[in-house]
């Protein structure tokens, strides 16, 4: 109980950062907002014909780029408070010793729900009319939720090695925006050269883009959920025991 | 006597580089220990192994009567850590720097709200108390750290170079709260490069040097150690600088240092000094200054390590 209310209390912290700094806020609402409406009317004719039948095309692609981005803000928040000497004092209080990660994740989780939800309503207002369920909708909400935890465990790594905050988001940035183009999310992978195709195909953004579509258009679900799920598992089995190990590491050396 | 720190064998490398060589501290519980030494003299390791951060390679501690090895989260409930470098959440307010540790504490909303109040009272921060720290002075900032650091009530604090980077005034003031905290019977261990520093606070200090404590007194056993007083002469015109020193050294049976004008020599006792006023005065040399010393904490640390220690303006 004590240490739910103290992970929690970790969240409210970045959480209230936020307030503080505007600038991180326009990340989470502002820049996605601005990436939906100038793919939308600079590709969607070229690419759909009008940029009305491109909207539903890649609005699922907007929100997994989106997803994608703000995990970066896990490894750079985690940064900073390894490089500032917060993460100490937190080490010197007598609470849990994950306490201070998983306040972060929660708070990460919340902001990713903020952004999806934002996106559908920008979507929304754009003319995107969802053709599922209301239970498919929550089904793919908790999807995105899965997967950005799974991906956040990249970010903890990149924020444990890293030199500086800086380096974070350099890294990060310069990483995902191949992972996130390279993919199914904004093009059909039928209008790229062969070779590229069975990378994009195998590209996780394009198996979760490929089941946010399913969840809230129709059509295929079962294999890029199960694909997504999988990229999950993997992802957490293979970061999660080695982000913990790397930041045993660095606390044992300060 | 009840130890609030307990130290045997402290023993800490990081590669090739032997950070601790076998520290052995003890800290009376009401008393205040400085740990005094250069950079890189081990003091930041000390400390951090001590509030339970890192663990030493060899050796064993206790804190309030807690091993630190077996129960570390009993230690955490009773230290408060002031480090190096200020560390509070530049992103949130003064209040709310405050208010994250209470509640983390446990303290119920109400009560946390009160505490940090109160604690931004003490400290003077009540004007700034809503804006974000990363707006704050140097000052302010070691201020706020130090009144996180206190949320808890923490029986003993540990004070990691608390004035390194502060200008003399914001120095002054913290000293102030050390000193009225130690009043109400906080413990305190305190790091620092400066020897006045550690004559203002401390009630003992350790001096390390290499990883190791090469020393350690009251200030006032730990000048005396060193023996002596200080004479000091400073002469009016730069040629009669060989001719006093001869004088000095004919009085007190040795080769006084020269630096500038300044000509200071050890002695054995106070009767010296009428003695070289009068010989100076017989052979016309003028003198702008001429005072006895007691020996100060520069001397104890260039006596025991062979190099000067950092001085005031440093960062």
């Amino acid at each position: 109980m004590r240490a739910l209310q103290q992970t929690l209390t970790l969240a409210w912290r970045s959480l209230v950062q936020v307030r503080h700094n505007p600038w991180e806020l326009g990340d989470y609402s502002i820049q996605p907002i601005l990436f939906l409406v100038l793919f939308l009317y600079v590709f969607g004719g070229a690419i759909s014909g009008t940029p009305d039948d491109y909207l539903s095309y890649m609005l699922p692609g907007v929100i997994v780029m989106n997803l994608v981005f703000v995990t970066v803000y896990v490894g750079h928040g985690l940064n900073t408070d390894l490089t500032k000497g917060i993460f100490d004092r937190f080490r010197a209080l007598p609470i849990p010793r994950w306490a201070p990660l998983a306040g972060r994740i929660v708070a990460d989780l919340a902001k990713q729900s903020l952004c999806i939800l934002l996106l559908l309503g920008v979507g929304y207002l754009l003319g995107f009319r969802p053709d599922s369920s209301i239970l498919a909708v929550v089904a793919m909400v908790a999807l995105l939720l899965l997967f950005a935890l799974s991906a956040s465990w990249i970010m903890v790594l990149v924020g444990v090695v890293a030199r500086d905050p800086e380096h974070v988001q350099l890294f990060g940035f310069t990483a995902l925006f191949p992972v996130t183009f390279v993919s199914n999310a904004f093009v059909p992978v039928a209008t790229m050269p062969g070779w590229l195709q069975g990378v994009v195909q195998a590209n996780p953004v394009s198996v979760l883009t490929d089941a946010v579509r399913g969840l809230l258009l129709g059509g295929p679900v079962a294999a890029p959920v199960l694909g997504s799920l999988a990229w999950a598992v993997a992802l957490t089995a293979l970061f999660a025991p080695l982000s913990v190990w790397a930041l045993n590491r660095r606390l044992a050396r300060g | 006597m009840a130890w609030a720190v307990e130290a045997q064998g402290l023993t800490k490398r990081y590669g090739e580089t032997v950070a601790l060589d076998g520290v052995d501290l003890h800290v009376a519980a009401g008393r205040v220990v400085g740990l005094l030494g250069p950079n890189g003299a081990g003091k930041t390791t000390t400390v951090r192994i001590l509030a339970s951060l890192i663990r030493p390679d060899a050796g064993r501690a206790a804190v309030a009567g807690f091993d630190l090895a077996r129960e570390p989260q009993r230690v955490r409930e009773v230290i408060g850590l002031t480090g190096q470098y200020a560390s509070v959440d530049e992103k949130l307010t003064g209040r709310e720097n405050l208010l994250l540790v209470a509640r983390l504490l446990g303290l119920p909303r109400r009560r946390a709200r009160e505490r940090a109040a109160q604690l931004l009272a003490d400290f003077h921060l009540e004007a700034a108390a809503d804006r974000a720290a990363k707006t704050y002075s140097g000052g302010m900032r070691r201020r706020l750290d130090l009144a996180v650091s206190l949320v808890g009530r923490p029986r003993i604090l540990f004070l990691d170079e608390p004035t390194t980077g502060l200008d003399p005034r914001a120095r002054r003031e913290l000293w102030e709260r050390v000193r009225a905290l130690v009043a109400a019977g906080t413990t305190v261990l305190l790091t620092t490069q400066y020897l006045e520093e550690a004559d203002a606070l401390a009630d003992e200090i350790a001096v390390m040097d290499g990883g190791r404590i090469i020393d350690s007194g009251t200030p006032e056993a730990l000048k005396a150690r060193v023996g002596g007083r200080s004479l000091v002469v400073t002469v009016r015109e730069a040629e009669d600088l060989q001719r006093a020193a001869a004088e000095v050294a004919a009085v007190v049976g040795a080769e006084p240092t020269a630096e500038g004008q300044r000509l200071s020599a050890r002695v054995p006792d106070p009767e010296a000094l009428p003695a070289v006023l009068r010989r100076l005065d017989a052979a016309g040399i003028a003198v702008d200054d001429l005072a006895l010393r007691g020996a100060s904490l520069d001397d104890v640390f260039l006596s025991l390590t062979g190099r000067a220690a950092a001085r005031e303006e440093a960062p």
